[in-house]
């Protein structure tokens, strides 16, 4: 199904929650709607179902307007945080239930329920009570339910969120798979943002009730169009006084500072890198082991950076020196923001021969 | 739909509760303030409202004892077992199944005069059955769950971690309790002893049949209006039911407050 | 927990006396009502108990206090749900107010039930003149029952829709389920086992109730007589083994309606 939504605004009572949001959703397309606890995320989503109306804005399915459809008529699947399975029915009358409320025949409803059962991993479960589940296995009944009544639009709010740690990369995997063979659109709220990126097509980056960005993890990780969104993925640091980083001294100034992801930065020992004029020194300050590799944390002077060493690499020490290369920068400032390239990374004097 | 719900529920709730409370204040003036008052000032009257204070608060106060300590055994005591605790923990239950008149006849039949117990206690000269002692050992029997009733789960609800951290910390029972258990159990309580209260203030069936219903002697509040009813004085009835209705709509008011209270912590 | 019970003596001397008193004040007395009850014999239990009258007395409250009892599901029922789904000016003090009949002394509640619907009353005036009868016949032994089990129900089912989960609605929302078929599917089968113990405690409670009925009832021996009436009744014509044979039967029935409502809920925490 394809989705427009046109500034669409949430208030509760005086709390502004979702602010003047557009987007358009492909069909077939998965979605994440990414963001910080609170920013919006679960009501947009909630406003697109039908289980809360808009204050103002337009939601389109199909080029029709559903405000003022309630969620019975919408057409889609809801896969809730907590599982909101009926706890009083079995998984078979669980999954069966939108059938049902579709009058369809007993075989049909058989053969559909006995398909997803089977789809979802649950054969064998079908008699089971919710309270007889595990928390995996509920979730995977939630989603069994939903789309049972082959609806046009699949959402899920945070539904890994209750879930076992192992589990949960287990079942992200599988959600995404299912949802690729059955080639319905759908779009999931997450505040994780491992999660976003590893399940979803496209991520939208909402916070404060505001889109912030849409486009592919990939795209959003190398062009973050605002600094929340420079910073919300992956680790950075911030650095204010930006005169301090060799080769970025001209930016600085009008209020600019800088973010820097711990991948920009290239750590050596004193001669291991090659454009050393570009370099600057700095002091090992701690390192942690973080299971796959060493974190770093470094001081130029009084600024602190951090950033990761491979576990091939020679190991270093707590207040050993070391050369530091940044290879580019995130910088912002009120009015404007741009990736720079540290400019002393070409040589400034090429032999030519 | 739900506004028809809403009035129909004002309708039953109007009619069933509130009109019959305002017939009773209307019922006790119907003669005038006159002899309402007299009914009140008769010596029956003022025997029967004390005979009801007396059992209330000895009541009361032996149940709230009685009750908190046990729902800590039953809840917490290492030395029962959980078998033996779930027994006695459905047996708690049996005075409510149990119709008052039946728990009157209870007492009369283990301690009435013409029993080997009875005898006995007449022997030192106490009577029980048709006497106070008997009264209250009815009311007793018969409000005997609600305290343990109150407290147990409330114990249950905030498990037993505090307690030990406060073992680990050096302190003991007494201690404990006071400090640690009590302020927990504490809005529990208060409404268990505003119920017990109300029930012991409303008690007839029992304290009707122990008590034999002798006039100036062993009467009760309830068991006068009875009597003013069978007499065809209804004024009277209607005077002494008034004075315990402000009390049980008092009371009522309490056990609204404590409710609200118990259940914020 | 130990942390509450050092100090040997002092503990000791505390168990002993809250058993003794727990056993001498409840057990006792219930093992010594079923032993009176046969005491002279099995021939005279069974006369007692078969006494039409006896019978009649028992078999006329089980009936009224059914009736009663169906009576306060569908109030209860309606009343709770507004309750508690509704918000409206008066809801809390309405709320409070269902709580009077558990504190309102039973006498002072018969009393009322003569006044307003006895002879002398408004609406007895009424029904005189319809041609049926309230008071000191069967529908006042039902509202008597009904006023005093009022809140069984009611109490019985607000905490279950309380905790319920919204989204259980709302999941049957997105499922395509109209509101009343959510009503029926979803909401009402979580609402159902706090209605069905709240009914069973009414319906235990109106078998036993004394002092509302005794003072409206007529207690004519065969049609308005009621079992505890009854009881009464021989224990102050100086028959206490007559009167604890019926109570024998009648406490059975409330023990059997009290283990039936631990296992409902019983079940329901075992969730």
């Amino acid at each position: 199904m394809h989705i427009k939504v046109q500034d669409l605004n949430k208030s509760f009572g005086d709390f502004h929650a979702v602010r003047n949001v557009s987007f358009e959703v492909e069909k077939g397309k998965l979605i994440g709607l990414l963001g910080p606890s609170g920013g919006g995320k679960t009501s947009i989503l909630r406003m697109l179902a039908g289980l809360e109306t808009p204050t103002s804005g337009d939601i389109i399915f199909h080029g029709q307007r559903v405000n003022d459809l309630p969620p019975q008529e919408r057409g889609i699947g809801f896969v809730f945080q907590n599982y909101a399975l009926f706890k009083h029915m079995t998984v078979y009358d669980n999954v069966a239930f939108g059938l049902k409320v579709k009058k369809q025949s007993k075989e049909q409803i058989r053969e559909r329920v006995m398909y997803l059962v089977e789809l979802t991993g649950l054969k064998g479960f079908e008699h089971r009570y919710p309270h007889q589940l595990s928390g995996g296995q509920r979730q995977r009944v939630a989603f069994a339910r939903a789309l049972a009544p082959e609806p046009q639009l699949l959402l899920l709010d945070e539904p890994f969120a209750a879930i076992d740690a192992k589990i949960r990369t287990e079942l992200r995997t599988w959600l995404k798979d299912m949802i690729e063979s059955v080639g319905i659109t759908s779009i999931f709220v997450t505040h994780d943002q491992e999660e976003a990126i590893e399940v979803a097509d496209e991520i939208m980056i909402i916070n404060k009730g505001r889109l912030e960005q849409k486009g592919s993890p990939w795209a959003i990780y190398k062009n973050p169009e605002t600094p929340f969104v420079a910073g919300f993925i992956g680790e950075s640091t911030i650095i204010d006084d930006v005169a301090v980083l060799k080769g970025f001294q001209d930016a600085a100034g009008n209020g600019t500072r800088a973010l820097i992801r711990p991948e920009y930065i290239e750590i050596g020992k004193p001669g291991e890198i090659k454009l050393a004029s570009a370099t600057m020194p700095a002091v090992v300050k701690h390192l942690h082991f973080r299971g796959s590799e060493w974190m770093v944390e470094l001081l130029i002077g009084d600024t602190k950076l951090i950033t990761y060493r491979s576990l091939e690499k020679e190991v270093l020490q707590p207040g050993e020196q070391v050369s530091v290369l940044v290879h580019r920068a995130y910088m912002f400032n009120d009015s404007v923001s741009w990736i720079m390239e540290n400019p002393l990374k070409v040589d400034p004097m090429p032999i030519h021969i | 739909m739900r506004r028809l719900l809403i009035s129909l529920t004002y309708v039953v709730i109007t009619l069933l509760l509130i009109v019959p409370l305002f017939k009773i204040l209307t019922g006790a003036w119907a003669d005038g303030p006159g002899p309402f008052i007299d009914a009140l000032k008769r010596p029956q009257s003022l025997h029967a409202l004390m005979m009801t204070g007396i059992i209330v608060v000895v009541v009361t106060v032996v149940n709230t004892l009685f009750g908190v300590m046990l729902a800590l055994y039953l809840v917490r005591a290492p030395w029962l077992g959980p078998k033996v605790k779930r027994l006695l923990n459905s047996l708690v239950d049996l005075p409510f199944a149990v119709s008052p008149v039946i728990g009157g006849l209870m007492i009369v039949l283990l301690l009435g005069p013409g029993t080997v117990m009875g005898a006995l206690f007449e022997g030192i000269g106490v009577k029980i059955v048709y006497a106070m002692p008997g009264m209250i050992l009815a009311t007793l029997f018969v409000t005997f769950p609600i305290m343990v009733r109150e407290v147990m789960p409330v114990l249950q609800e905030i498990g037993a971690q505090q307690e030990e951290a406060a073992s680990t910390l050096g302190a003991y029972s007494w201690y404990t309790f006071w400090k640690v258990t009590w302020p927990s159990i504490r809005w529990g309580v208060i409404y268990g002893v505003v119920l017990t209260v109300a029930r012991s203030l409303g008690e007839f069936g029992a304290v009707l049949v122990v008590s034999g219903n002798i006039m100036n002697k062993t009467q009760t509040a309830t068991t006068l209006v009875y009597q003013d009813v069978e007499n065809f004085n209804v004024v009277a009835a209607n005077g002494i039911a008034l004075v315990l209705a402000v009390f049980s709509v008092g009371l009522l008011l309490l056990m609204e407050w404590a409710k609200k209270r118990k259940e914020v912590h | 927990m130990n942390a509450l019970f050092r100090g040997k003596g002092w503990s000791f001397g505390f168990r002993t006396a809250i058993m003794l008193y727990f056993f001498c004040l409840i057990v006792l007395p219930i093992i010594g009502i079923y032993t009176q009850s046969l005491s002279l014999g099995w021939q005279p239990f069974w006369e007692s108990v078969s006494d039409s009258i006896a019978w009649k007395a028992v078999l006329l409250t089980v009936k009224l206090a059914a009736i009663a009892t169906l009576i306060n599901i569908v109030i209860g029922t309606m009343i709770g749900w507004v309750l508690i789904r509704y918000q409206f000016p008066g809801r809390r003090l309405l709320n409070s107010l269902i709580d009077l009949p558990f504190a309102l002394p039973t006498a002072v509640g018969g009393l009322l039930i003569l006044l307003l619907l006895g002879p002398g009353s408004l609406v007895g005036g009424l029904a005189d003149r319809a041609g049926f009868q309230i008071v000191f016949h069967e529908p006042a032994i039902v509202v008597a029952m009904v006023f005093v089990t009022f809140p069984f129900v009611i109490r019985g089912l607000q905490p279950l829709l309380e905790e319920m989960d919204q989204s259980e609605e709302e999941a049957s929302y997105t499922l395509g389920a109209s509101k009343f078929r959510t009503f029926v599917s979803v909401i009402f089968p979580t609402m159902l086992p706090g209605i069905l113990s709240g009914a069973m405690l009414a319906f235990s409670r109106g078998l036993a109730e004394f002092g509302a009925v005794v003072l409206i009832a007529g207690n004519i021996p065969g049609k308005t007589l009621v079992a505890s009436v009854f009881i009464f009744g021989e224990i102050e014509s100086n028959n206490p083994q007559g009167a604890a044979a019926v109570s024998v039967i009648l406490l059975t029935l409330s023990f059997l309606i009290l283990w039936t409502v631990n296992k409902l809920q019983g079940r329901r925490s075992g969730h």
